[in-house]
């Protein structure tokens, strides 16, 4: 008794004391930094400034789609769904492949004896590319929900968080197996070009907005209003609602609340693959590992926003890819270590906020 | 209607219903009454199928329920409103009813349904944009018990509706049961308010630690020397 009196006592003084001079202590140094890199150093020009706030929007976009994921199976679940990096990394292969297959299928023109159908049919050949990515990642959620989750329906949860963890990996290895360990580069039809785009003048430089980066940012902007539509509008939005707040009376209700999980991972699943195409059409590169890196940034998005909220998620995912794309320089450090920015933010969101910016708490027993 | 027999049902190790027996006929309003723990909840959650008996057998219109899911007993037609409303508190009161409607798919009939809600329970029109979480303990209680209404229940469970309420709106509330139950609505009630819930039910049961220890006709309950001194306040 006396002990955990203690340690009460200790974790008052944590969140009392500790955590607001952390945080002062951290956001002066940060702030410092930036004043010094930015404005006394004037390394770069706003031009650049720009293009860096621009890649970030596009990237931040498709971390927002995957954290969705992350965000909607915890609300439901109260598990973080380590695997769902891979279920974007499957549906970009879906993607992948529908632009190779379409790229050998030749559809020959006097003016063009070399054409394809990828670029003779451009634009159904994105539709069915997103069509293959979504479907597949979505049936991978389905699966991966069924086979790996739902025979722990009952288990502590720090079991479901290792099965995600083995899930992950296995899913990792088995498209190394399946497709090869080797970068594949996708090819996009010439219409997004991924060098082309309009350029725009910023204090007198030209400044290049990608078609791709434009194509993937208004699609996600697309995807997510029809997100929060279905969830706050359609029935099966309301039930997700339902059975995130109370599975119990979910059911007495007459909600089926296990076909209402396998939806939620199925709609995670098909944004992630969205997300995952789109990567395709913007990166341009596709290997087993594509997942990882977005996947464990999109998650540091979901923790960001407040795990568990949706508009959180998205705001999490736009936030975290401007604060990676403009970080490195704004803080003077090496452009390699924008992977390191993330995993810094998770930390510090950890220690500073656990709760996110708008959402409920993230603590060890909701883990 | 309904016929619970020899019912057993256990959490891990602790045995909380230790083979009891009850029937319900079609218009009866039933009472469950007995203390804090006695295993009222645990009775209404197995024939609402969140629970599952370990030996014994939950007979709805001569239909066995014991393996038939909780989603699919709602649409025989019984529905629960549970102990502590456990009214879905970040949804709006017209969502919440929504969902009573659940297993309902023409929206004629919906809106017709939350339309009739509205006028039992005026409140709840005035609330309808407000979210769940924010109403008072009566006003909640009149939501859980409209939102059940809104599946057409044959049978309605009630976990204790008058818990936590004011002498005032504990009447309202069985009046209204009573009214529902007029409706043509068979009703198995379950409370610690044992002086109402007799003075209402046709027949009641009175549930001790995991069995059933004395029934009879409401009227009878609540003349017995017994029933007054545990339940009634001994006087
Ligand atoms: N979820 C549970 N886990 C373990 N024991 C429980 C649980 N729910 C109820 N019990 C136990 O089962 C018995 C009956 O509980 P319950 O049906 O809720 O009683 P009542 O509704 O009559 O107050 C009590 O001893 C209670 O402690
Ligand atoms: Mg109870």
């Amino acid at each position: 008794m006396k002990n955990t009196s203690d340690q009460n006592i200790s974790k008052i003084k944590l969140s009392k004391f500790l955590r607001p001079l952390i945080t002062f202590l951290i956001s002066s140094f940060l702030l410092y930094r930036i004043y010094e890199v930015v404005f006394i150093r004037q390394q770069f020009t706003p031009d650049i400034w720009v293009r860096f706030a621009i890649s970030g929007l596009i990237l931040g976009g498709m971390y927002a789609l995957i954290a969705i994921g992350y965000t909607l199976v915890y609300g439901i679940m109260f598990m973080i769904n380590f695997a769902h990096g891979e279920v974007m990394m499957l549906g970009a292969f879906g993607g992948y492949f529908i632009f190779e297959l379409f790229n050998f299928i030749p559809t020959p023109t006097v003016a063009d004896p070399d054409l394809t159908f990828l670029n003779s049919q451009p634009i159904l050949s994105i539709i069915l590319a997103f069509v293959a990515g979504v479907t597949i990642a979505g049936l991978s959620g389905y699966f991966l929900e069924k086979i790996a989750y739902r025979p722990l329906r009952k288990a502590p949860r720090l079991i479901l968080l290792i099965t995600a963890i083995g899930a992950s990996t296995a899913l990792q290895n088995l498209a190394m197996l399946l497709f090869g360990p080797t970068r594949k580069n996708v090819i996009n039809p010439m219409i997004l070009e991924r060098s082309a785009g309009w350029s725009v003048l910023v204090s007198g430089k030209p400044v290049l907005i990608t078609y791709t980066g434009v194509f993937s940012l208004v699609l996600s902007a697309l995807l997510m209003v029809a997100l929060y539509l279905v969830v706050q509008k359609t029935k099966l939005g309301r039930s997700m609602r339902a059975v995130a707040q109370d599975k119990n009376t979910a059911a007495l209700m007459g909600v089926d609340v296990d076909d209402v999980i396998s939806k939620t991972f199925i709609i995670s699943g098909m944004l992630a693959g969205a997300a995952g195409v789109m990567w395709d059409i913007h990166m341009g590169l596709v290997n087993h590992y594509t997942g990882f890196l977005p996947g464990i940034k999109a998650f540091t998005a979901a923790v960001m926003g407040g795990i568990g909220n949706i508009p959180g998620a998205m705001l999490g995912g736009i936030l975290l890819g401007m604060l990676e794309a403009v970080g490195p320089a704004a803080l003077g450090i090496d452009f390699q270590l924008k992977d390191v920015i993330a995993f810094t933010i998770l930390i510090l969101v950890l220690i500073v906020r656990p709760s996110g910016i708008l959402g409920e708490k993230l603590s060890e027993e909701k883990l | 209607m309904l016929k619970v027999e020899d019912l057993h049902v256990y959490y891990g190790a602790i045995h909380a219903l230790q083979g009891i027996n009850f029937e319900l006929e079609k218009g009866e309003i039933v009472a469950l009454i007995g203390a804090n723990g006695a295993g009222k909840s645990t009775s209404l959650n197995t024939v609402s199928g969140l629970l599952r008996p370990a030996q014994g057998s939950v007979t709805f219109n001569g239909e066995v329920l014991n393996k038939v899911p909780a989603q699919q007993i709602v649409r025989k037609g019984i529905i629960q409103v549970p102990e502590g409303r456990k009214i879905f508190g970040r949804m709006t009161v017209w969502e919440n009813l929504e969902m009573g409607a659940f297993i309902g798919s023409d929206r004629a009939v919906i809106l017709q349904d939350i339309d009739s809600a509205f006028s039992r329970f005026p409140r709840l029109k005035e609330r309808r944009n407000q979210l769940g979480g924010t109403l008072s303990g009566g006003e909640q209680q009149m939501l859980a018990i409209a939102r059940g209404l809104m599946a057409h229940p044959d049978l309605l469970l009630l976990d204790e509706p008058s818990m936590g309420l004011s002498p005032l709106l504990v009447e309202q509330i069985f009046d209204i049961i009573q009214d529902i139950n007029e409706q043509g609505t068979s009703i198995l009630l379950v409370e610690q308010n044992a002086q109402m819930a007799l003075a209402i039910a046709d027949r009641a049961y009175v549930l001790e630690t995991g069995k059933i220890v004395m029934k009879g006709s409401g009227d009878d309950l609540l003349e017995d020397q017994s029933v007054i001194e545990a339940y009634l306040g001994g006087h």
